[in-house]
């Protein structure tokens, strides 16, 4: 393992990902067009993006959870490992070992007929090679860990037994058990309620700081992104537009999407009887996707070249990038100012 | 949408304002729906879920009601009821004066004029029918020809933003959520009803769909004067919609008033805790504890007395034992809590009357 490598680099390091998908009709899907992020040990980035933008088939491919008929370029390393290169057998073991993951809906990704310590103790014995009742006691303390009441029964419990929250809690303490460097979550608490989404959120921030795990938070709303992310990476059509540390994204957005969500939420700000801010059009269709800038035919500062070139990401301050070709525009034309 | 009443021929008094604008278009009294096996001759009964039990309150018209509460709250079911999708165990319901189902207001003419949404665009939509056929097809059940049927559906489309020479001949799997969505509304409109019911509606629309479908609403309810019940759980959405709110916890209602009030100024430790759940938006100042723990009970057994008592931090005795009911705190606004009630015993509720 190449553990002194990754003390001071990054331990996730994604360059120029695509995932591509083959269609019936012999058509295919570029759902990740060319995406680069990488992580460092401790940090959290959330990945924020509509229905379709390919956050989720980016999250998925640091564990290469994707059907055989998906092709991949680009590079993805994780720990010091090429992940796309791995063969099946290195795979398993570094699935749950290294990385881990926790889905939107926790009742699909535990086994119905298992009870639910039975099947975290399973995944400790699979990669610890440890004892049954050694990797039961890690189920306890875990259960303890994620704060699920009266812990010794619940273990004993199955998944239906279980209200959606401790469910959640339970696939969080499945996903640690393994003590992994990088944890990958998947819209753990859309299917929430609001008062039970927020303490899973500060479960998490809590163990990511307690553990300094790196993690990876899919999310389509900006305030759980807030609530949990160091920096936040705003995905569109199968791109990154804009990515910064947080508090940039929110108060000074760069890129005209990440500008027009902001706007259009219906926070404290919208004013009653008034109208929202809206983005017109809707999300495009990555089996159809437009030339050049994929937000081009719903972005009102569209310009000529938007529609045959792709913009690259712009510097736009510390650690703040956008993929927009207004920067370059804005850059130049305030150079032009200081030269005159 | 006088054009399109004229279009349907000599539509009968159902429509017209009948109660008077004093009358609330919608009237809910002492709604009770519970689910689960009851109790037969030599059988015990079953586990009951007590989804809606004991809900009353009133619709004005041109108002938009909004209705939030987590999962198993009674919200949803609160809706079918209205729509009498399913029955009600007891309880009254009076659409503009008239009680729904009598002989006055038979259930033919009360649909018509109560029309709703679901959160599912896909699974509401039948995926044989083209989008104007879908439209069109009230109108043709409730008497309409093939031909108005068709035009007001063209009508309806190109109000709700699909040209129709465009959408008119798609089916839904041809179209995306936000569209099929725009679909829905304008079934619901093809009745031309008095009230509309939004379960959810834009809740499985992405976000910068889900603005443009709300300024939609917004625009339809003005142009056709309707009145909504509009069902969320996204807060947010809700304070933006909505004239007043109604707060549901397990099957009963735990506050209801104008919604600046309930929002800026709750008075349920339910509904603050609620608030207190949204995420901040404000990454210097993060929320740093949970406002309250656990999961909602499960309403098969619901807590005796109030009902939030197992997750409130205020809990009393009394709290434990007897149900508060629905108290007048001010500019109509009302709160089931015995801390708003001086002479409920709850400790908390003596400072309240010294205040006050």
């Amino acid at each position: 393992m190449n553990s002194n490598m990754t003390d001071t680099g990054p331990i996730v390091d994604v360059r120029k990902l695509t995932v591509d998908f083959s269609t019936g009709g012999g058509k295919t899907v570029r759902a990740v067009a060319g995406v680069d992020l990488s992580l460092k040990k401790g940090e959290t980035l959330a990945l924020l993006g509509e229905s379709g933008s390919g956050k989720s088939v980016t999250l998925r491919a640091l564990m290469r959870l994707h059907p055989d008929s998906a092709r991949f370029g680009g590079s993805v390393n994780v720990d010091g490992r090429d992940i796309l290169a791995m063969p099946y057998g290195d795979l398993a073991r570094y699935r749950g070992k290294v990385v881990s993951m926790i889905f939107q809906d926790p009742g699909l990704a535990f086994d119905p007929v298992y009870r639910v310590g039975d099947q975290i103790a399973e995944a400790v014995v699979r990669h610890e090679g440890i004892s049954m009742q050694e990797a039961k006691k890690r189920a306890l303390g875990l259960f303890e860990r994620v704060r699920i009441p009266s812990p010794e029964r619940r273990l004993d419990n199955y998944p239906h037994e279980m209200s959606g929250g401790m469910r959640q809690r339970a696939m969080i303490a499945l996903a640690l058990a393994c003590r992994p460097k990088v944890l990958l979550a998947d819209e753990p608490t859309t299917a929430l309620d609001a008062t039970v989404q927020i303490q899973v959120l500060l479960l998490l921030r809590e163990l990511q700081r307690e553990l300094g795990l790196a993690v990876i938070f899919v999310t389509h709303d900006i305030g759980v992104a807030v609530e949990v992310a160091d920096r936040i990476a705003v995905m569109y059509g199968g791109r990154i537009v804009e990515t910064g540390k947080c508090a940039d994204i929110i108060r000074n957005p760069s890129h005209p999407y990440t500008q027009g969500l902001l706007a259009s939420r219906t926070g404290h700000e919208a004013v009653k009887g008034s109208r929202l801010v809206t983005i017109p059009g809707a999300p495009p269709d990555l089996s159809n996707m437009p030339p050049g800038c994929p937000f081009g035919p719903r972005c009102k500062y569209v310009m000529d070249r938007c529609k045959t070139q792709t913009p690259p990401l712009y510097d736009v301050g510390a650690d703040h990038f956008a993929a927009c070709f207004l920067i370059e525009q804005q850059a130049a034309s305030q150079s032009q100012l200081q030269s005159a | 949408m006088t054009m399109i009443i004229d279009r349907l021929g000599p539509v009968p008094e159902v429509g017209d304002d009948r109660g008077g604008p004093g009358t609330p278009l919608l009237a809910v009294k002492d709604l009770i729906k519970h689910f689960g096996k009851k109790a037969g001759f030599l059988t015990k009964a079953g586990a009951v879920v007590r989804a809606v039990d004991g809900v009353t309150f009133d619709v004005g018209k041109g108002e938009t009601l909004g209705i939030v509460g987590e999962s198993g709250c009674g919200k949803s079911t609160v809706a079918r009821l209205i729509m009498q999708i399913i029955a009600p165990d007891s309880g009254d319901l009076l659409f503009d004066g008239e009680a729904v189902g009598s002989e006055q207001l038979d259930l033919t003419s009360y649909r018509k004029q109560v029309q709703m949404i679901f959160q599912d665009s896909y699974a509401s939509l039948n995926p044989r029918l083209t989008v104007e056929d879908t439209v069109a097809f009230g109108p043709r059940v409730h008497g309409a020809s093939a031909k108005q049927s068709i035009t007001l559906a063209h009508d309806l489309l190109h109000r709700v933003g699909l040209e129709p020479a465009r959408f008119a001949g798609r089916y839904p799997h041809e179209i995306s959520g936000g569209q099929r969505q725009r679909v829905n509304i304008a079934r619901g409109l093809a009745l031309n009803p008095r009230l509309l019911i939004l379960d959810e509606a834009v809740s499985a629309l992405d976000k910068s769909v889900e603005a443009q479908v709300l300024n939609l609403l917004l625009d339809l309810k003005e142009e056709f004067g309707l009145t909504y019940i509009f069902i969320s759980h996204d807060l947010n959405v809700v304070r933006f919609m909505s004239d007043r709110v109604m707060v549901m916890y397990l099957g009963r209602v735990a506050e209801v008033g104008p919604a600046d009030a309930v929002f800026s100024n709750p008075s349920h430790p339910y509904t603050s805790a609620l608030l207190a759940s949204m995420p901040s938006m404000d990454p210097d100042n993060r929320t740093q504890e949970a406002p309250i723990t656990g999961d909602p009970p499960n309403p098969i057994n619901p807590p005796p007395g109030c009902r939030f008592h197992t997750r409130c931090k205020f809990v009393a005795d009394v709290c434990k034992t007897k149900e508060p009911a629905l108290t007048d705190v001010g500019g109509l606004h009302y709160t089931a809590c015995h801390m708003a009630d001086p002479t409920s015993g709850h400790p908390n509720a003596l400072n309240a009357a010294r205040a006050a």
